[in-house]
């Protein structure tokens, strides 16, 4: 066959810009059908959780929080002080809020423990330093973590100014009695994290703490919703009482409001 | 030519030992195995065809994983549109204008069908030898 340079660039060429275009539409094909929410289930422009740091003062409240988290989420419970995992917590009020207590602070405050738990951020440093975006933070402004990615480097545990990642030191299920399958747990050498329960959100329910809290303090003891809504309860709560946010000085813009 | 009898010799050692497996296999009357996944019982079909969940289904979770972790969607309608009059016709999903969507989660949706992770999963798994590291986190319902 006789061919010239000229017909063979235009045959390549075509073949190339025909490959180009088929790449993705067998990708889209191959991939299966489409995806979306749940019915029924919560989105928000910018999730927050305001404690109510009286109402929740008590360690009764404070533990069926933290029982209520770490069930649903299969969070191990390591004897080892060291290597202990958390996603909620209870810590002395001048631990929580370094910048703000005295020593002749209001003494029903500084005689509580408080709750803590991830703050999810507007500038999280622990997204900043990952080097495999596992934790990365969603539009809606959850801090995520993706545990697939996650290499176990534990640079965000150095870059998160709260304490709130843990890393998995040994293998979670020696320490979960009836681990759930619904959830999964995780494997030794990653980090997790409170994770604003997204699950639950998807199928519009409240964070499982904010359940717990509700149960056994009242209502108002823990709420959580859209500050990105100004008609919200939480966005009403935050312009009507005196909040504080954890270290504010950092500038990473907590959303977990307290108030006192 | 005067080691030939030893290079041949070698050779035919050397074959047999590469042809091993085959021969093996054939003397044990196992030339015909196929793994056998227990199907379950009851339902009438899965979310996508069964001929594209035994060639796609990691590809399938891989999407899933994607879109649940990291794009915060939950819910997958199905290339294949499962007609249903109610839920109970979808299972590990539900029903919305006549069609099956399903939630996008091996725990929550194909071990429901599934339940034993070594009578369905690992048959197959076993028998190509690979081993996928959901089980280092994804527990099934039914254990053994």
């Amino acid at each position: 066959m006789d061919e010239s340079r000229r017909n063979f660039l235009k045959v390549a060429g075509s073949a190339a810009v025909g490959a180009a275009w088929a790449v993705p539409v067998v990708k889209a094909l191959a991939g299966g059908g489409k995806t979306q929410t749940w019915p029924g289930g919560r989105a928000a422009r910018r999730w927050a959780l305001v404690i109510d740091v009286n109402k929740c003062s008590s360690p009764a409240v404070q533990r069926a929080c933290a029982e209520a988290c770490h069930r649903v989420h299969n969070v191990p419970h390591v004897p080892e002080h060291k290597h202990e995992v958390k996603w909620i917590w209870s810590t002395g009020f001048e631990n929580a809020f370094p910048e703000q207590a005295h020593h002749d602070y209001r003494r029903d405050l500084l005689e509580n423990p408080v709750m803590v738990l991830c703050n999810h951020c507007e500038r999280p440093p622990c997204v900043r330093v990952c080097p495999t975006q596992a934790t990365f933070k969603r539009p809606d402004g959850v801090v995520m973590m993706d545990m697939h990615r996650c290499i176990g480097c534990r640079y965000c545990i150095a870059a998160c100014p709260y304490g709130a990642r843990s890393f998995n030191w040994e293998d979670p299920l020696k320490y979960l009695d009836h681990p759930r399958p619904d959830y999964p747990h995780r494997t030794k050498g990653v980090v997790e994290k409170c994770t604003f329960c997204t699950e639950r959100l998807a199928r519009g329910l409240e964070p499982a703490c904010v359940e717990a809290a509700v149960r056994v303090a009242g209502p108002g003891a823990m709420v959580f919703g859209d500050v990105g809504d100004p008609n919200s309860a939480v966005s009403q709560l935050l312009r009507t009482k005196t909040t504080l946010r954890r270290k504010p000085g950092l500038g990473t813009e907590p959303h977990v409001f307290y108030v006192v | 030519m005067h080691d030939s009898g030893k290079i041949i010799g070698g050779l035919v050692i050397f074959v047999a030992g590469l042809t091993f497996p085959f021969w093996f296999t054939l003397a044990a009357g196992q030339a015909d195995y196929r793994p056998d996944p227990e199907r379950p019982t009851g339902q009438k079909h899965c979310v996508e065809d069964t001929a594209y969940m035994k060639a796609w289904h990691m590809d399938l979770l891989d999407h899933w994983r994607d879109e649940v972790v990291r794009n915060g969607q939950r819910v997958y309608l199905p290339d294949k549109r499962w007609p249903c009059s109610r839920d109970e016709d979808c299972t590990g999903g539900f029903c919305q204008q006549g069609i099956c969507r399903y939630d996008m989660s091996l725990t929550n949706n194909c071990l429901e069908c599934h339940r034993s992770r070594a009578r369905f999963c690992d048959r197959c798994h076993d028998y190509l030898e690979v081993k996928p590291y959901c089980w280092d986190c994804h527990l099934a319902p039914e254990e053994e």
